[in-house]
């Protein structure tokens, strides 16, 4: 468990924008009649990226209100789950995984970089670009070490690669993300030891095409 | 090595399209209909020839599981739960599943349900899975144009299924936390009983299944229940996902049979222990919360979940984490602990204070900065936490404390004697600990 506070700084008010709404009238149709507090993370959700990325207390009240539901019983959702960032984030916010299986393969390195390029942990950049969390297990530990920025993972990386990614990012480049050494996903560097005939190959018939890395490889140091 | 026919998810590593087109020459949607006309009976009874065990973890019998929801509703509605909080430290394929062949979990869905008298399932995808998510509900999407989901499709049994996302807790992967959720309030587990096969969303019968469970089922059915059932070994069928991650020189996600030696799996597949056989120190065979085991018991480790079980670890999710000698395994356990400390969701006192303390006073370790008596102090908390708590939480953060004491007692103890014999190598002041 850890404290979680909403900001001390906060705006006046929120509402969800025209789309915004019409979606969330949408998501309570997902549930039986009544049961419409079901849509309250995926409310919540929408209203911080609506808000920049977080989450802040009118928000919180708006979608009481919207879902007929106890504030308090909002605010104790906005604040157990930690996703819902409850102060400002950088607009490229990096979600460090820390865990062990990162940890053995160089989270340290990562987050070395990321206190050296964007700073102090949880603290967002004068120009508003970064800011970076260390976080709990992300689900990709084959692909380890990885960051998620935004809604993107980007995986298997070095401090050089994860250091090129950011500047890259701030000068408004695209990175494509997902494996960043030139991998398939989640199948072995250098090629799969499975599945050699191709997957739609139900009785080992002849290969449909060759199973090879598609990803072209970062090339390292790119761009310096 | 499981031969690639037998291999049930053939798009593991995306090098097709994930789409319905694709999907179906993989075999996916294939004879669903003639399934459904056999009867519910038939569903249920053929994954429980199979011996399909969970794969979320526990390995609970999934037939079983099914039988046990009402034959008949007494007006309450049936769910399905596919539980997709994929968060286990070490396991990323429920994801690889999600975002490339999402169609066999698509079909699974509907089948399952079938089976448990079900016309609504939840999916509940843990919310750091943005992407993943988007392409689910795109497959779903296609499945409702399709006409093989949905009110009226051409299967016979009316199904709607709708994907649902957390907001990052791991405790919401315990399966009455992600039922809270699901409602719409905080992950807190609930006390069992009642089970939610009685009671579970909304106080409906439900049946929270993992999405790999849910994603062979199909291919068992099609394949029938004794192609399933003469893989692997015996009460420990079929195939798994395995996920081989840590130090390894090429690691992956990888579907292999039930019961391959821990050395075949990493070295067929993963490359081999970084520096080679000798080179390991210890792997944690079935994701963070089983207890690690040494090297020496690795030689003719067999990946099922009974033989493990006697090694007094688990198979858990099949997340093999490989450790190295270089690795400091007091620190390696000592993050895990801080990863139970922040996800113990704070209902029970033992696992909200307890894990805080583990973590503490395993730091202190690291550092060689605790007392030897201490190593039995800690070990008698993981006790006190361990089946004190109402979720298994407790337990999961209990046992690598406990696999870390019975293997490496020694690497403590000589940590303890070089800080006793230096505290201070280079003289640097101490940082306080604060409490918390």
């Amino acid at each position: 468990m850890s404290v979680r506070r909403l900001d001390s700084l906060q705006p006046k008010s929120f509402k969800f924008n025209a789309e915004n709404a019409r979606w969330a009238t949408a998501q309570m149709k997902k549930f039986p009649k009544g049961k419409q507090a079901s849509t309250v993370i995926p409310l919540l959700w929408r209203a911080q990226e609506q808000h920049g990325g977080w989450l802040p207390e009118p928000a919180i009240r708006h979608i009481a209100e919207i879902l007929d539901m106890a504030q308090i019983r909002v605010l104790e959702v906005a604040t157990f789950y930690t996703m819902f960032n409850l102060s400002p984030v950088g607009k490229y916010f990096v979600q460090l995984c820390g865990t062990t299986p990162c940890m053995l393969r160089g989270a340290e390195e990562i987050k070395e970089v990321c206190r050296r390029v964007i700073g102090p942990q949880g603290q967002v950049t004068e120009d508003g670009v970064f800011s970076w969390l260390e976080v709990e297990c992300l689900g990709a530990c084959v692909n380890a070490p990885m960051v998620q920025i935004n809604k993107d993972y980007y995986e298997d990386l070095t401090g050089e690669i994860f250091e090129q990614i950011l500047m890259d990012l701030r000068e408004g480049k695209e990175v494509p993300p997902g494996p960043q050494n030139g991998r398939q996903f989640s199948c072995p560097e250098g090629g799969p030891t499975t599945l050699l005939n191709g997957g739609a190959a139900k009785d080992g018939s002849p290969a449909k095409k060759p199973a090879v890395a598609r990803r072209k490889p970062r090339a390292k140091g790119a761009g310096k | 090595m499981l031969a690639d026919k037998d291999r049930i998810f053939r798009n593991l590593y995306g090098i097709e399209d994930w789409g319905l087109k694709e999907a179906k020459k993989r075999g996916a949607w294939d004879g669903t209909k003639t399934f459904i006309q056999n009867g519910r009976d038939w569903v249920v009874d053929e994954v429980k020839a199979s011996g399909l065990r969970g794969r979320g973890g526990a390995g609970f019998p999934t037939g079983l599981k099914w039988s046990f929801m009402p034959k008949q509703s007494d007006g309450r509605p049936h769910y399905l739960v596919v539980n997709a909080d994929e968060s286990e430290p070490g396991t990323c394929k429920d994801r690889e599943i999600m975002r490339h062949d999402p169609h066999l979990l698509i079909e699974g869905c509907l089948l399952a349900s079938f089976a448990m008298g079900a016309n609504t399932a939840y999916i509940y995808i843990r919310g750091e899975f943005i992407r993943e998510r988007e392409r689910l509900q795109a497959a779903v999407d296609e499945a409702y144009e399709a006409k093989l989901i949905g009110k009226k499709n051409i299967h016979g049994w009316p199904f709607d299924l709708y994907i649902h996302h957390g907001a990052g807790a791991y405790i919401c992967g315990e399966e009455t936390a992600l039922l809270e959720s699901l409602e719409g309030k905080k992950g807190q587990p609930r006390l069992k009983p009642p089970f939610p096969a009685n009671a579970g969303l909304y106080g409906a019968p439900t049946t929270v299944n993992n999405v790999e469970s849910i994603a062979v089922a199909p291919d068992i059915l099609r394949r029938g229940a004794t192609w399933f059932a003469a893989l692997g070994k015996p009460n420990n069928a079929g195939t798994k996902l395995f996920c081989i991650s840590g130090h390894v020189n090429r690691p992956c996600n990888v579907e292999e049979e039930m019961g391959i030696s821990l050395r075949d799996l990493l070295e067929r597949h993963a490359g081999g222990v970084r520096g080679g056989w000798d080179n390991l120190l210890a792997v944690i065979p079935g994701g963070s919360s089983v207890p690690c085991l040494p090297a020496d018991t690795c030689g003719s480790l067999s990946m099922d979940f009974d033989s493990l079980r006697e090694l007094k670890s688990g198979l858990g999710t099949a997340a093999v984490i490989v450790m190295d000698k270089s690795t400091d395994i007091i620190r390696a356990i000592a993050r895990l602990s801080y990863f139970y400390k922040h996800e113990s969701c704070g209902q029970c006192t033992p696992c909200r204070e307890g894990t805080g303390w583990m973590w503490r006073v395993l730091e202190r370790m690291a550092r060689g900065e605790a007392q030897k008596r201490e190593i039995d102090m800690l070990l008698e908390v993981t006790y006190q936490i361990e089946g004190h708590t109402i979720c298994a939480l407790g337990d999961a953060a209990a046992w690598p404390v406990q696999g870390l004491i019975r293997h490496f007692r020694h690497v403590i103890e000589e940590r303890i004697d070089q800080y006793a014999a230096n505290p201070n190598p280079d003289g640097a002041v101490r940082e306080p600990v604060a409490a918390e």
